[in-house]
């Protein structure tokens, strides 16, 4: 058993799991059910859609083991370009950059 | 425990909600000017709202003991139109003055562009002109981190802002490092799906502390909850932060932040 640090969140790995680990076992099997929904397709066309591949990449991202994984994440689903644009070209966002 | 909502949009919210927020221990809330869903026709629509937002909403709170304050402005999504923008900002000094009224906002960006840009900066300077609170509003998803550094990089620009006077709104683990660093306000917005989940927010309070932090509802027409605010609270409980630090964030706070205005009362 390890004890840390300034920002350290008040409750054990222990006490952590036994109170998240239903809510997040439930949210990883409906990640794995909507990837398996797309396998099922009834025409594959979005392979390479943008949405799409940011999650695939998230989820590299979520097995690695940096320890600030949900910043890492933010910023693969974040245009990378900080310009402004010329002109608006649609009133809403679409939740992961299209380039 | 006693809290405030320092973002709503009670316009879209029934009198229903007001009774169950204030069943629940909201005293006071803060509703900024923001879009209606389509982008309005006319500067005269301006008018008409800026008059419910400063008169029909704070009698309909006050009926259920809330205190209700709000913000003026364009919305960034209406921002690309500059000429109705200055329509806009040529009247909203006459609203000014009314009693309610805590600054300038919810203003910023949203899909990051020239003309969004241009339209910030003229109600940033009005606000500097006029004196006023400024509260922003950051864009949505993929626009975020860019829209977020825009806008921290604007205001830096502007030597008349002092950063303890601006709240930048929607913020999220990628971009609180950038506003905290540069001495603004911060404000989490507790929704459902788009934003910042409760679990996430109490996170941030863990990594970065309490100090110059507030959480919304940040309730309107869309999926959102009138009692965030207090489920935040729920959920700092169940993560075995006591009463004094919860109470900080969902009421010390935003009175700190908005008693820098002499109108906003602090309510008991
Ligand atoms: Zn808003």
């Amino acid at each position: 058993m390890t004890e840390s640090n300034d920002n350290a969140c008040p409750l054990s790995q222990r006490e952590i799991i036994d109170t998240y680990f239903m809510e997040n076992r439930s949210r990883i099997l409906d990640v794995a059910a909507f990837l398996d929904r797309l396998e099922r397709a009834r025409v594959k066309d979005a392979e390479d859609d943008f949405r799409f591949r940011a999650l695939r990449e998230a989820m590299q991202a979520l097995v690695g083991d940096s320890a600030t994984r949900t910043k890492d994440i933010q910023m693969i689903l974040s245009d990378p370009k900080t310009d402004l644009l010329d002109e608006r070209d649609q009133q809403s966002a679409d939740g992961a950059a299209r380039e | 425990m006693n809290w405030i909502d320092p973002h709503v949009h009670m316009v879209s919210r029934t009198t229903t909600d007001y009774e169950q927020m204030a069943m629940a221990g909201c005293v006071a809330l803060s509703e900024p000017a923001f879009w209606a869903g389509y982008d309005r026709s006319s500067a005269a629509v301006f008018h008409d709202y800026f008059n419910h937002i400063t008169t029909f909403e704070p009698q309909r709170a006050a009926d259920y003991g809330i205190a209700h304050y709000c913000w003026l402005c364009l919305n960034p999504k209406e921002g690309e139109d500059m000429g109705l923008t200055r329509e806009v900002l040529a009247f909203i000094p006459e609203f000014l003055e009314r009693p309610t009224v805590l600054g300038i906002g919810e203003i910023g960006l949203n899909r990051v562009t020239k003309r969004e840009m241009e339209s910030f900066v003229a109600h940033v300077d009005l606000a500097m002109e006029h004196e006023q609170l400024i509260l922003i509003h950051t864009p949505h998803l993929e626009d975020k981190y860019k829209g977020t550094l825009q806008i921290v990089e604007a205001l830096k620009r502007d030597s008349r802002v002092t950063p303890d006077r601006v709240l930048i709104d929607h913020a999220e683990e990628h971009t609180i490092d950038m506003i905290r660093e540069a001495g603004f306000w911060t404000g989490l917005t507790l929704y459902p799906n788009t934003k910042m989940a409760m679990d996430r927010a109490v996170d941030i309070v863990e990594i970065y502390g309490s100090e110059r932090l507030c959480v919304n509802s940040a309730c309107d027409w869309g999926p959102s909850v009138p009692l965030a605010v207090p489920a935040f609270a729920m959920a700092m409980r169940r993560r075995g932060h006591g009463a004094e630090l919860i109470e900080q964030i969902v009421h010390a706070n935003p009175a700190a932040f908005f008693g820098q205005c002499p109108k906003f009362v602090i309510p008991g």
